[in-house]
């Protein structure tokens, strides 16, 4: 820990930033509609990247590149350069190419898919140097931005993870932005284990007799959910299994031949994620031994947990500069970026930009004027990264 | 007719561009302030409230407050009942009634009542014009049509136009118009003004034209004010005045069929009011403005009639306030 004195946040200094980052509302907006346009399915960010590598270029960054996972980079030289600075967003959003990606402005909102997950935050990412112009801050540090590929489902933050295991630059400290929620502050990841189970028929199904045949694959699918429910409700609240998604079937009447479960354990002990697992595993495995059905299972993603702990300098740094803008904060452990970093022991943040609705729905919204709360939260928390007086 | 091929074939090598051939924006901020020109971005609205903020927000970010290319952006409206006005405003467009402006003159509902009234409120010596309901909006929606203007001064008048996505195959891209241009206005340039086929969407509602074209053109108030100008300014200055520039693509909500026939009507009429104009056409009869179109439930058979009357607007150089306001 740090041994600087943490004094209250001068409350006029930051609302003076906010006011003074309205000047860059069109630009900032400007790249969230060119952001939210373009399709980037994880795996499949070229277009996104390439657009953050034009707002890079124009902003005269140093050392743009794309790395072999398909990140993005730009380097904002600091005065001394003695310490590197990371601010990263991920660029993949959860929809499809051929989704519509319209986006919609309205008075006070924009609308549109994956706005709030995250093309607002890369947005901020290809505005961060006009915005450190704008209010004439020069840091002392190496600012590096970086918009982070496959963070999404099976990508399992392939594009952070690669990063940090090839960057030839020591990253002293960073931050995570996430287009939603303004007030979350995200320190700790939780220790996460994600799995797909498949239960599939292997023998000719019965014509007619689905419905009452205990063996199908959507009495199987139930079985297997209702269990792992039932594990769940034995855990602690700071366990959880969560189902996402099931999937079987395609119509009324036709008995499904094969159905998919999405889950996650999450918890911040690691060895009950790794308990709860191997629960799983042979619950699926004991599924299998029935006659016509073959089921298996893939873990697909594990995240170990970490804590930068809720009195560490930035963590309060962050906070107080919340108080200071009347936002009162939440502490919301993260399975994202976040958790690369701080298994690296990088002391991290993540930071939500502004508030919004819908996550995830065709219909997602984000707040425009709380935006410039978000930016002026992370400037602050920016220049007191600069000072570097804090370690893990 | 070789020789209009011939025409044709060079005027689409020569004055048909690619947005992409002005991808250099600085290069083009350069060149219009060398040029001394000033350039007014004018979109025309009634009830846009859901796409008005994203355009006004792209072209204020990418075309003033990046690159200086456009001098003002303003939003000239026939009277919306939503929130178009406020969105713009709020984002930093110039906002005008088309009632409020010239009002000694009166108001005529109708898009090329807004465009006539542009050249009179504006103050740019271009002025580009953007319709409203552009889904897929991009800066280059503005810059590539203002470009040609801007490198060459011969150039008076610069249409947009789009890939459609229909049949691709192999190399070749569709190359075609909407279907009122396909099914009326390009037949009828066939017949009449040949040259002017080369235009790819000569209805398209994005260009840009020099100040001192516009002052000259009279406006129809409605459907027939694009093809109006082409036919006017083509008597005038002939084909090596136009260009087009291919943005490849635009997103936009799609018009019924009947709809369609409204604005075909509107556009026939303009048509062959220049034919008259122009002695192309002898004996025509006097033409009326009602628009007949049937509709059918069950068995009983309805019609539908529409007054459809393409009011011109004279040029605006015989105005005298516009004179005195531009110091003409």
């Amino acid at each position: 820990m740090g041994k600087r004195t943490i004094t209250a946040k001068p409350r006029e200094a930051v609302l003076a930033h906010r006011d003074k980052l309205k000047n860059l509302r069109e630009i900032l907006f400007a790249n969230v509609v060119m952001a939210g346009e373009i399709p980037a399915p994880t795996g499949f960010e070229r277009r996104i990247t390439r657009f953050l590598s034009d707002r890079f270029t124009e902003c005269g960054l140093d050392n743009i590149s794309l790395d072999q996972a398909g990140n993005v980079a730009g380097v904002l030289s600091g005065k001394t350069g003695g310490r590197n600075l990371l601010v990263a967003a991920h660029v993949d959003k959860i929809w499809a190419e051929t989704a519509d990606h319209t986006v919609s402005v309205g008075v006070g909102r924009m609308s549109g898919r994956g706005l709030a997950d995250n093309s607002l935050g890369a947005a901020v990412l290809a505005t961060l140097p006009l915005i450190l112009a704008e209010l004439e801050i020069e840091l002392d540090s190496n600012l590096i931005l970086l918009g982070t590929t496959r963070s999404f489902g099976r990508g399992n933050l392939r594009g952070m993870r690669f990063f940090l295991e090839n960057s030839e630059s020591e990253i002293h400290s960073a931050l995570c932005l996430e287009g939603i929620d303004l007030g979350r502050l995200s320190f700790s990841s939780l220790g996460m284990a994600r799995g797909e189970i498949t239960v599939e028929q292997s023998s000719p199904l019965d014509e007619g007799s689905e419905g009452g045949n205990p063996s199908g694959v959507v009495a199987v699918l139930s079985e297997l959910v209702s269990a792992m429910l039932q594990i769940n409700q034995r855990e602690s609240p700071a366990t959880r299994i969560l189902i996402g998604s099931i999937e079987a079937g395609s119509g009324y009447s036709v008995p499904p031949r094969s159905g998919l479960v999405r889950f996650e354990i999450r918890s911040l002990d690691a060895g009950r994620v790794a308990r709860i697992e191997r629960e799983i595993v042979a619950l699926v495995e004991s599924f299998s031994g029935r006659a016509g059905i073959s089921s298996r299972i893939e873990m697909i993603a594990h995240r170990q947990p970490g804590d930068l702990g809720s009195k560490h300098p930035l963590v309060r740094e962050a906070r107080e500069t919340l108080e200071a803008l009347g936002i009162e904060s939440r502490v919301e452990p993260s399975v994202s970026e976040l958790a690369s970093l701080l298994e690296k022991r990088i002391p991290s943040l993540t930071l939500g930009v502004t508030r919004g609705e819908n996550r995830h729905s065709p219909q997602e919204s984000i707040y425009l004027d709380p935006i410039f709360d978000g930016l002026a939260q992370l400037v602050s928390v920016l220049q007191f990264m600069d000072t570097g007086d804090f370690s893990f | 007719m070789s020789g209009i091929d011939d025409r044709i074939a060079r005027w689409l090598e020569t004055n048909t561009f690619h947005h992409s051939e002005f991808w250099d924006m600085q290069e083009l901020v350069r060149a219009k302030k060398e040029a001394g020109l000033t350039i007014s971005l004018c979109i025309p609205t009634l009830n846009e409230e859901t796409t008005i903020g994203k355009e006004i927000i792209v072209f204020k970010s990418e075309l003033m407050d990046r690159y200086p290319l456009i001098d003002e952006i303003a939003v000239i409206d026939s009277g919306s009942t939503d929130r178009t006005l406020e969105i713009a405003a709020s984002y930093g467009a110039d906002t005008y009634l088309s009632s409020e402006i010239l009002p000694k003159h009166g108001f005529r509902p109708g898009k090329g009542e807004n465009l006539w009234k542009a050249i009179y409120q504006l103050r740019g010596d271009i002025i580009c014009y953007v319709d409203a309901d552009i889904k897929n909006i991009h800066a280059k929606f503005a810059s590539a049509l203002v470009a040609p203007l801007i490198y060459r001064p011969e150039i008076q008048y610069v249409k947009a136009f789009y890939d459609r996505p229909l049949a691709l195959s192999d190399d070749m891209r569709p190359s075609g118009g909407g279907r009122v241009t396909e099914i009326l206005v390009r037949p009828l340039f066939s017949l009449f003004f040949p040259e002017l086929t080369a235009l790819i969407q000569p209805l398209s509602g994005e260009y840009a034209v020099r100040r001192e074209v516009l002052e000259k053109l009279p406006f129809p108030i409605g459907y027939g004010v694009e093809t109006s100008h082409l036919i006017d300014l083509y008597q005038l200055s002939g084909l090596d005045a136009f260009a087009q520039t291919d943005l490849d693509s635009r997103v936009h909500r799609n018009q019924s069929t009947a709809d369609l026939g409204k604005m075909s009507f509107g556009i026939l009429q303009s048509f062959l009011d220049r034919l008259k104009t122009y002695g192309m056409a002898k004996d025509l009869p006097e033409l009326h403005g009602l628009f007949r179109q049937f509709q059918a439930e069950g068995r009983r058979y309805e019609q539908v009639t529409r007054e459809i009357f393409e009011e011109e607007r004279p040029p605006m150089i015989t105005l005298p306030e516009y004179r005195e306001r531009h110091g003409r």
